[in-house]
């Protein structure tokens, strides 16, 4: 039962991130890749990490999918602009999507032999209540980094998309 | 319910992430529009998290998920700024297309 | 209080120098000379308040300005030393200053360059007062290297003359040689004491010999004289001194006369209590100085140009100083430096006067029968003239003659050669003024409807000097010496004797008297009784050729040290210079080749770029996980 729902869900992974790129419409693009940004925090679900579930469909989902959409018509870039691509690089972007598939596939098979099998020993480590008190102790110091970070970002995010004026 | 490890193994989800990532660098690599190669980086990321997750599970360790935690920190900050850039670079030259932005030749 | 007055003293002459340079054109010609001589005189004042000081309470007077470098243990304070020793250097260093800035007011008149002129010598006199107060060795050679510079720029001071650029930087290469010798010997004091201060070497070395240390100190006191014979003409750094008389006349009086060539004196009597420690090096320096005081007397014995003779007598009687410190008489290098300063200064000025009323002529054969035009002149240089020929009671007779007693005492031979040399001295001294002053005038006649005694400005200083030339003695008289007495904590040992006069002493002294008598007499009988006048330069002969010739030092320096250095130059330049160009160039041309390639992968596309990047990617993967 949880197999099967396992690759649904990775079928819809890989399907709509194919369709992302693949789409002529960024806004399909960007649609598509809402939904496959839903289909991982399933997988987070499977996985039993239900806080970062919540907050990968806040974060994504809800806020880099809703700016770049925002970006996407700010930009009036919702019917195809894109020049005709040579068939050159079709034919070279194939060939390494091909090779970096193949070589992290192959590299992963031949680590397989390490992975050991799953045992459960029943602790809880990734509830709500024990991830909070991770993070505020272990992870004090780079939890309020990431604050600066995101302010910093936002200042930075200001600062360039202002328009500038114009010189006297 | 039985755990979805136990079901499947931890491979398969090395599998899917490998497979995602190289989904992302084909997006890349194909597509010349610069938001498309924004949302190529997300699936990207996205599929280190995913990895991350499984062997925060696989090891029973919340340090990995700490760690995609700030991932997504970063990843927040990183298209807030970027966008950013996006927009500035689409008000200087009407297009985002990145075969228009050859001013790193020397 | 004092901290003041010692920056007063110090900066005054600065201050001079830098409105010289800057509004000197502005201040007009009256106006720089009078500006430069003010920044002296204060200089002088200053020093004569301090010397009031320091010989009533006979303490010396340390004034700290500053902390300098300070690494580890090893610190230099920016100090100052005002001891009965430096303050005498600064009372004739300032006051003969004075009087030769007030002479160049009228002497420098016409040139055009005059605020520059007052300007170096205003620096000259800044590195000099910071070379004789510094409290340390570090100072004292700032003020060393400042006085070279000083020089080399003054003498060159007439510089659209290519012999006299040429002069210059002989100065300045010759002193060069000599600083370097001085630096290494700094840096080895350094080295063994830890400190470069004169009084805390002094307490080092007074209260504990340290026997592994007298190798290296030997080594460092003949790098030290080295340091001295460039700065005081000494063979065989001392060929520069007379080509420096390509500079104006007071320069020659003031730098190369009086004070600059007694740096080295100066500071060999600073040390004493190291050179005292090292009877090798003593023994070096009083060979040396007394085979230089022969050689450039005898030089000057023929010479025609009236500054070179002059010339050849200060490196003579700067020889006599060496020989003196070599013999540990520190005092007496000391009494005689100041008599000199007196008498020399007193001749350089009056041959200044002279040159100035033939209108830049300096050829003795040209000249002849000044006593009646030019008196004041004639009266001061023929005071002088007795003065450094050795002739009681003036002043040039008791410090020589105490020179030649300590070497009666000490070394027969080095007697002898000093007795020689002031023989020689009192004949090409008298041979100078009968030549000059006598018989009648052998110029053109133009120049003789021109003769006319020199203004004022230029006769003061004239007359003071001569004064002095006269009386100057009167500071070190033999038996009961005020200079002795005042210099004593100066020295570590007590100075040289008491001086009980025996009969050795009336003896030598008569016997210095009748020497200086029969050179006068040689003098008299050639160029007075039998009116002879010196035979112009190709006519020149025998031993007075080599004389003449200088004995051929200078072309001798040119064959053995410039010619091979020339060629190895060349050779260097030729051979291993091309030969290594062509290395490096190739060296670039492969680079330049390799960029031109690398360049063109160097797009500006971001596509490829990411394509590239893909790759990167994938090898590095492939690398990790099958190759190793």
């Amino acid at each position: 039962m949880i197999e099967v729902l396992f690759y649904i869900l990775s079928t819809i992974t890989l399907g709509t991130a194919l369709l992302t790129i693949f789409s002529r419409n960024p806004i399909h693009s960007a649609i598509y890749l809402v939904i496959c940004f839903f289909s991982i925090a399933g997988h987070y679900l499977l996985l039993n990490a239900q806080f970062l579930a919540i907050v990968h469909v806040i974060v994504y989902s809800g806020a880099i999918m809703i700016l770049m959409l925002f970006t996407i018509m700010l930009m009036n870039l919702n019917k195809e602009h894109e020049k005709h691509k040579p068939k050159l690089i079709i034919i070279a972007a194939t060939i390494a999507f091909c090779l970096v598939a193949l070589v992290l596939l192959a590299a992963l098979l031949k680590t397989k032999p390490v992975v050991e099998s799953y045992y459960n020993s029943g602790t809880d480590f990734q509830s709500i209540k024990v991830l909070g008190q991770v993070l505020l102790n272990e992870y004090m110091v780079p939890f309020e980094f990431a604050s600066v970070l995101l302010l910093v970002a936002m200042i930075g995010a200001v600062l360039i998309s202002k328009k500038e004026k114009q010189k006297a | 319910m039985e755990h979805i490890l136990k079901e499947i193994g931890v491979e398969t989800y090395l599998y899917l992430s490998a497979l995602l990532f190289s989904i992302g660098v084909f997006g890349i690599l194909l597509r010349r529009n610069a938001i498309i190669m924004f949302m190529s980086i997300e699936i990207m990321l996205n599929a280190v998290n995913l990895l991350l997750v499984a062997f925060s599970t696989f090891h029973q360790d919340a340090s990995g998920q700490v760690f995609v935690f700030f991932s997504m920190a970063v990843a927040a900050a990183e298209v807030a700024v970027g966008l950013a850039i996006l927009v500035s670079i689409f008000r200087n030259l009407g297009s985002i297309d990145i075969d228009n932005l050859k001013n790193l030749k020397g | 209080m004092e901290t003041s007055f010692v920056l007063l003293l110090l900066l005054a002459p600065f201050v001079g120098f830098l409105s010289n340079i800057f509004f000197g054109k502005q201040l007009g010609k009256t106006g720089s000379g009078v500006l430069g001589t003010l920044a002296v005189v204060v200089s002088f004042f200053v020093s004569c308040y301090f010397f009031s000081q320091v010989s009533g309470s006979k303490q010396p007077i340390n004034v700290h300005l500053f902390d300098w470098i300070s690494l580890g243990k090893f610190s230099i304070n920016f100090d100052i030393l005002l001891d009965q020793l430096s303050l005498l250097w600064l009372l004739f260093v300032t006051g003969i200053g004075s009087l030769i800035h007030i002479y160049s007011i009228s002497y420098m008149h016409d040139d055009e360059n005059i605020h520059k002129f007052f300007a170096y010598l205003n620096l000259f006199i800044f590195f000099m007062i910071t070379l004789v107060v510094g409290s340390n060795l570090l100072i004292m050679f700032i003020g060393w290297e400042g006085v070279g510079l000083c020089s080399y720029l003054l003498i060159g001071f007439w510089h659209k003359n290519q012999e006299y650029n040429d002069a210059a930087k002989k100065a300045f290469i010759m002193n060069r040689i000599g600083d370097l010798g001085f630096l290494i010997g700094i840096f080895i004091i350094g080295y063994l004491f830890n400190t470069l201060d004169f009084n805390v070497i002094k307490q080092a070395v007074l209260t504990g010999s340290n026997p592994e240390v007298a190798g290296w100190l030997s080594i460092a006191t003949l790098c030290l004289f080295i340091g001295a014979s460039g700065k005081s003409a000494q063979i065989p750094l001392y060929t520069w001194l007379p080509d420096a008389m390509a500079g104006p006349t007071p320069v020659s009086a003031l730098i190369h006369a009086a004070t600059m060539v007694t740096a080295g004196i100066f500071m060999i009597t600073r040390l004493n209590f190291l050179f005292d420690l090292t009877p090798d090096v003593q023994n070096i320096i009083a060979v040396v100085g007394a085979i230089t005081s022969l050689v450039a007397a005898s030089i000057g014995l023929v010479q025609n140009d009236i500054k070179k003779v002059l010339a050849y007598s200060t490196v003579s009687q700067l020889g006599l100083m060496f020989l003196a410190l070599g013999l540990g008489a520190y005092e007496v290098a000391v009494f005689h430096v100041i008599t000199h300063a007196f008498f020399k200064a007193c001749l350089f000025l009056g041959s200044g006067s002279v040159i100035h009323a033939l209108h830049g002529e300096q050829d003795m054969r040209r000249m002849g029968g000044l006593k009646g035009a030019m008196k004041v002149t004639f009266l001061t240089f023929l005071l002088a003239t007795l003065a450094i020929s050795g002739i009681p009671p003036f002043a040039g007779f008791f410090s020589k003659d105490e020179i030649l007693m300590v070497a009666f005492h000490e070394n027969k031979v080095l007697w002898v050669i000093a007795a020689v040399a002031s023989i020689m001295t009192a004949f090409y001294m008298f041979r100078l003024l009968y030549l000059t002053f006598f018989k009648e005038f052998r110029g053109t006649e133009e120049q003789k409807h021109h003769l006319h005694e020199s203004p004022m400005l230029i006769t003061f200083p004239l007359m003071v000097l001569g004064v002095l030339s006269v009386v100057g003695g009167a500071i070190s008289l033999p038996g009961n010496s005020w200079l002795n007495h005042y210099l004593e904590p100066i020295f570590a040992h007590a100075p040289h004797e008491a001086h009980h006069l025996g009969t050795t002493e009336y003896m030598l002294m008569a016997f210095a008297v009748v020497g200086a008598l029969i050179g006068i007499g040689i003098a008299y009988s050639k160029y007075i009784k039998k009116s002879e006048v010196p035979a112009e330069d190709s006519e020149i002969t025998g031993f007075a050729k080599v004389l003449y010739n200088k004995y051929y030092v200078d072309e001798a320096y040119m064959a053995v040290i410039v010619k091979p250095i020339y060629s190895l130059s060349k050779f260097l330049r030729d051979y291993i210079e091309t030969g290594l160009s062509q290395i490096i160039f190739g060296f670039g041309a492969v680079a330049d080749g390799l960029a031109l390639q690398g360049k063109k992968l160097q797009n500006g596309n971001i596509g490829f770029y990411l394509f590239a990047f893909v790759f990167g990617l994938c090898s590095v993967v492939f690398y990790l996980f099958f190759l190793r």
